[in-house]
């Protein structure tokens, strides 16, 4: 077993408890059929996704023929990739030539796009298998996926809960075991919160790291595309294969991907870890205490843990608040029903020959558009207009330089930072939907590395007796992903076992 | 005009600015691998980035960036590091519902231009800036009010535009007419654009206002969109100085809005008014970086920059002391070297310019200008007498039209060759033939000089030079 393949839940497994590392080792050695891994996850999606909802649609022959072709280059002695017959789910954000992509939104359903996402032809390259399109708040604008257009995704550890969002289709599919892998999208903590409400490793990489190109854009300055993994080590393999430059996004850094199995279970010792006392500030007692126990782990294991202050942190929300939203209501102004998608007809849209082109935006977009999507377009039109933007836009992006000041020089005294990635465990649906702003401190930990384009892994931590899960957040600076993942190796090496399969 | 200013129009000063936007003759689009042709099947060089495809994004030409480096350069700009913007406004040309533009950090700034007739014109600034689609409504005399539906072509969505934004320096429709020529052949000497205006290469937008002649301050300005030649640029401006010099007098005052040129109509209409403009929501584009061309690019594009239009009026007249209309011909039209090749090979400048003027450009549409050292000795050949100056026209219609050289050309068209001994032979023999007309013209009666070259083609079969006739006659009697 590869060091820190330990599974923190039933997660990633396709029901057989493997990982993706060593599905994709058996896959390679032909001691393991891609069909039947694959046909081990349709099994699971067949048995709980009318309950779950976790993808918008399941691609079973697409996928069933992509996994022959992984065998087949087994059988002929062809390199098959490095993900061979690893099932891997795909946010319905993640643009697939020829297969419907929708951001959970009316306004693109039955929209095929005519190219790939880079991160989707990297993964096709390794022999990944994709087995579906996850399901998300519209737009990823959300956390806990009830603003999807097509129903809400249920968490897998309970049904009557929330799996988090936007990413929650994502989190959840890789939860119950519907692939092996799965990537999402994090603008202010879409993967990892998601993640740590269903008890697997989510994974928002440093800001330019994973080429966006392909990303149906929410907030362009803040997205990234991350993994979703049953296991440390896992989602390390596949930022392994989705990192590294694109010459079609221009956001995307000129470095080489980085190598992060390698150096996974070097272990802590002489590691420098700060908990970050602001993130600490109003979470649950159980998420604070999830925290203290995680950085005992890596007491135990040789680090040097101890609280440092990120000051500029507390004005994160506030600042993402004005910055998310004033970029996506630019980001989501194409979706006017000229080219593609959905177009608003009837009496008052502006049909042919009444000259009113103006119409038919306004009806396409009220029609096309949730309440949560049309909330921020608002909220970013008001804050990018002429006379409120230095107090709105211009202010935000001054927070965003002090938070990355803040950080900066919390890393000269740590390697590695910790806090929770929620406030508390997965909330009822419905808890928060008739208040935006609870829903919006649901982020409240992950937003600032965002702000600050760092990146973060959560880890899933259940607390003892709980049946729902935590998650622990290691932080790191920009390009510190190696680091980052040793120190997150090592927590969920010494974490507390995942309760028996849901 | 339909406008009859009430009071003299002397009373007035015309204060332009204009506003050129110039496709840049990229292999690419600005910010896709999409060729950037005109004239293609609709919707043909479309891709998921120019398309505006969702997910999709954008990648800066450098080609683009370094074509504006080099306006910057010949309009003296400063060039700086500058970062995009976008501008938000839905249009159905436009596939992302903002523009990708530059807002207050463009790429060249404060610069000037200078025109032949002398005197700069200050530039504000030139910027990068995608173009939109192209919309045409169907039914309904083209009207969009009135149209069944609208297409919409996409293949110019993206492509690359530098916007040359001059200071309201200009002070009549001559000017601004002499401005945007003197552009046009900046743009094209650089290589930045093919300066077609009929294709929409560069389009000009006038800002046009009037104040009290003496007046310091800026009346309020017009923006007429739409000038597709420079005979619109010049109608419409004069239109609209006088329209506004007719609503101040009489008592009305000038609203800022935006006026369509009408081509057909012969005015200007009123379009959106200003007052009430969009709020654009301008802010820093995410999915580029900030554009820093370093000093080793600048330094290189400097260095590869062509002779300018300006410099090269001032080689021509230095060398050739032409008319400076003729000059602003020859370099318009290229034909700065030819004659200068012609020159250095011994040519008379004076002829040789007439003949690029005259003869050469007129028939440049249909073909190249010949080889320069035929050229030359095309010019040799009439300035020595060899050809009479009609027939050095015929020969090199001939060149421009089949190729070939000049003394064969001469040959085939039966034009002998009149050495001065033999010109002379023929002078000698038509005053021996005429002693009357001979003494009338050693008198002073130098209409008689005519008479005696009618006689001396006569002989020649007209191998005689007019002009060399003359020069002879006049030796002889002293003159």
């Amino acid at each position: 077993m590869t060091p820190g393949t330990h599974t923190a839940g039933p997660a990633g497994t396709g029901g057989a408890g493997r990982t993706a590392l060593e599905t994709a080792e058996a896959v390679r050695s032909g001691r393991l059929k891609a069909a039947d891994v694959l046909e081990e996850n349709l099994a699971a999606i067949r048995a709980r996704e009318p309950e779950l909802h976790a993808f918008n649609l399941v691609l079973e022959d697409r996928a069933r023929a992509e996994a022959a072709a992984v065998d087949e280059a087994v059988v002929a002695g062809r390199d098959p990739g490095r993900l061979a017959g690893v099932t891997v789910a795909l946010k319905d954000n993640l643009c697939t030539r020829g297969v419907e992509t929708t951001c959970s939104s009316r306004i693109l359903e039955g929209w095929l796009p005519p190219y790939d996402a880079t991160v989707v032809t990297r993964l096709r390259q390794e022999g990944a298998v994709v087995v579906g399109k996850t399901n998300l708040d519209e737009f990823a604008m959300g956390s806990s996926t009830e603003n999807s257009a097509f129903g809400p995704t249920r968490n897998p550890h309970d049904p009557t809960r929330v799996p988090g969002g936007s990413s929650g289709g994502s989190a959840a599919a890789v939860a119950a075991g519907f692939a092996g892998l799965a990537l999402g999208s994090d603008t202010g903590g879409s993967i990892r919160q998601p993640a740590a409400l269903c008890g697997v490793v989510g994974l928002k990489p440093t800001y330019g790291l994973v080429s966006r190109y392909g990303l149906v854009a929410f907030a362009s300055s803040l997205d990234q595309i991350g993994p979703f993994a049953g296991s440390v080590a896992d989602a390390a393999l596949l930022l392994e294969v989705i990192a590294g430059h694109d010459p079609m996004d221009s956001t995307s850094l000129d470095a080489p991907a980085p190598s992060l199995l390698e150096g996974l279970g070097q272990g802590v010792e002489g590691l420098r870890v700060g908990i970050v006392t602001e993130l600490m500030d109003g979470v649950e007692p159980s998420a604070a205490a999830a925290v203290e126990a995680a950085a005992a782990v890596l007491s135990a294991a040789g680090a040097k843990v101890d609280r440092v202050s990120v000051p500029a942190a507390v004005y994160g929300l506030s600042a993402y608040y004005l910055i998310a939203p004033a970029e996506a209501s630019s980001n989501l102004a194409r979706y006017d029903g000229v080219r593609y998608g959905m177009r608003a007809e009837g009496p008052g849209a502006g049909g042919p020959g009444s000259g009113d082109v103006s119409a038919m935006f306004a009806a396409t977009r009220a029609a096309g558009f949730g309440d949560e999507v049309k909330r921020r377009i608002m909220l970013g039109t008001y804050a990018l207009s002429a006379g409120y933007y230095d107090a709105y836009y211009g202010q935000a992006q001054r927070v965003r330089t002090l938070i990355i000041g803040d950080f900066d020089a919390a890393y000269r005294s740590f390697d590695v930072l910790l806090s929770p990635t929620t406030p508390g465990p997965a909330f009822e649906f419905d808890a928060k939907t008739s208040d935006p702003l609870a829903m919006y401190l649901s982020d409240v930990c992950t937003i600032p590395t965002n702000l600050a384009g760092h990146p973060a892994v959560t880890v899933p931590w259940w607390p003892e007796g709980s049946g729902l899960p935590l998650g622990v957040q290691v932080l790191a600076p920009a390009l510190g992903e190696a680091v980052m993942l040793r120190a997150a190796a090592a927590i969920e090496a010494g974490a507390p076992p995942a309760p028996v399969a849901p | 005009m339909s406008a009859t200013p009430a009071v003299s129009a002397e009373a007035w000063e015309t204060v332009v600015g204009l506003e050129v936007h110039c496709e840049l003759r990229t292999a690419t689009k600005l910010f896709c691998g999409c060729p950037n042709r005109f004239g293609q099947e609709p919707n043909t060089q479309i891709c998921p980035v120019c398309t505006g495809q969702p997910g999709s994004l954008p990648v800066l030409n450098r080609m683009a960036v370094e074509m504006a480096m080099r306006i910057g350069v010949a309009l003296y700009c400063r060039i700086e590091p500058s970062i995009f913007h976008r501008k938000n406004y839905f249009y159905p040309d436009m596939p992302k519902d903002y523009q990708v533009s530059q807002y207050d950090r463009p790429i060249n700034i404060d610069g000037w231009l200078e025109l032949p007739s002398g005197g700069r014109i200050g530039i504000e600034r030139a910027h990068l800036e995608e173009d939109t689609g192209k919309i045409t409504h169907v039914g309904g005399a083209g009207r969009i009010h009135d149209a069944s539906h609208s297409l919409i072509d996409y293949n110019r969505a993206g492509v690359p535009l530098v916007e040359i934004v001059s200071r309201p320096d200009i002070r009549s429709a001559v000017q601004a007419r002499d401005y945007v020529a003197e552009l046009r052949s900046i743009l094209v000497a650089t290589g930045a654009s093919d300066g077609k205006m009929e294709e929409g290469s560069l389009r000009v937008d006038a800002n046009v206002s009037i104040r009290p002649e003496g007046s310091t301050e800026f009346g309020t300005r017009c923006e007429i969109k739409n000038l597709n030649s420079l005979r619109s640029l010049v109608r419409a401006i004069d239109y609209e100085v006088g329209r506004q010099i007719e609503v101040l007098t009489e008592g009305g005052r000038i609203i800022l809005e935006t006026r369509h040129w009408d081509e057909a109509g012969g005015r200007t209409t009123s379009g959106r008014t200003k007052e009430q403009s969009e709020d654009y929501r301008y802010f820093p584009e995410p999915d580029l970086v900030p554009l820093a061309p370093d000093a080793g690019w600048l330094a290189r594009v400097e260095a590869a920059m062509p002779v300018l239009p300006a410099a090269r009026r001032g080689r021509l007249a230095e060398v050739t002391g032409a008319p400076t209309e003729d000059i602003a011909v020859l370099v318009e039209s290229g034909l700065d070297d030819l004659v200068l090749a012609a020159v250095a090979a011994g040519a008379d400048a004076r002829t040789a310019v007439n003949r690029a003027t005259n003869e050469v450009a007129g028939a440049l549409e249909n073909g190249p200008p010949p080889p320069a050292e035929s050229f030359a000795r095309l010019v040799k050949m009439e300035t020595e007498g060899a050809l009479t100056a009609t027939q050095a026209k015929t020969v090199l219609a001939d060149m421009l039209r089949d190729g070939g050289e000049p003394e064969e050309l001469a040959r085939q068209r039966g034009f002998e060759a009149l050495a001065s001994d033999a010109l002379a032979d023929a002078v000698s023999a038509a005053i021996e033939a005429n002693p009357g007309e001979w003494e009338r013209f050693k008198a002073g009666e130098a209409k008689v000089a005519g008479f005696f070259v009618g006689q001396i083609m006569k002989a020649t079969r007209g191998n005689a030079d007019g002009g060399a006739v003359t020069a002879e006659l006049r030796r002889r009697a002293g003159m």
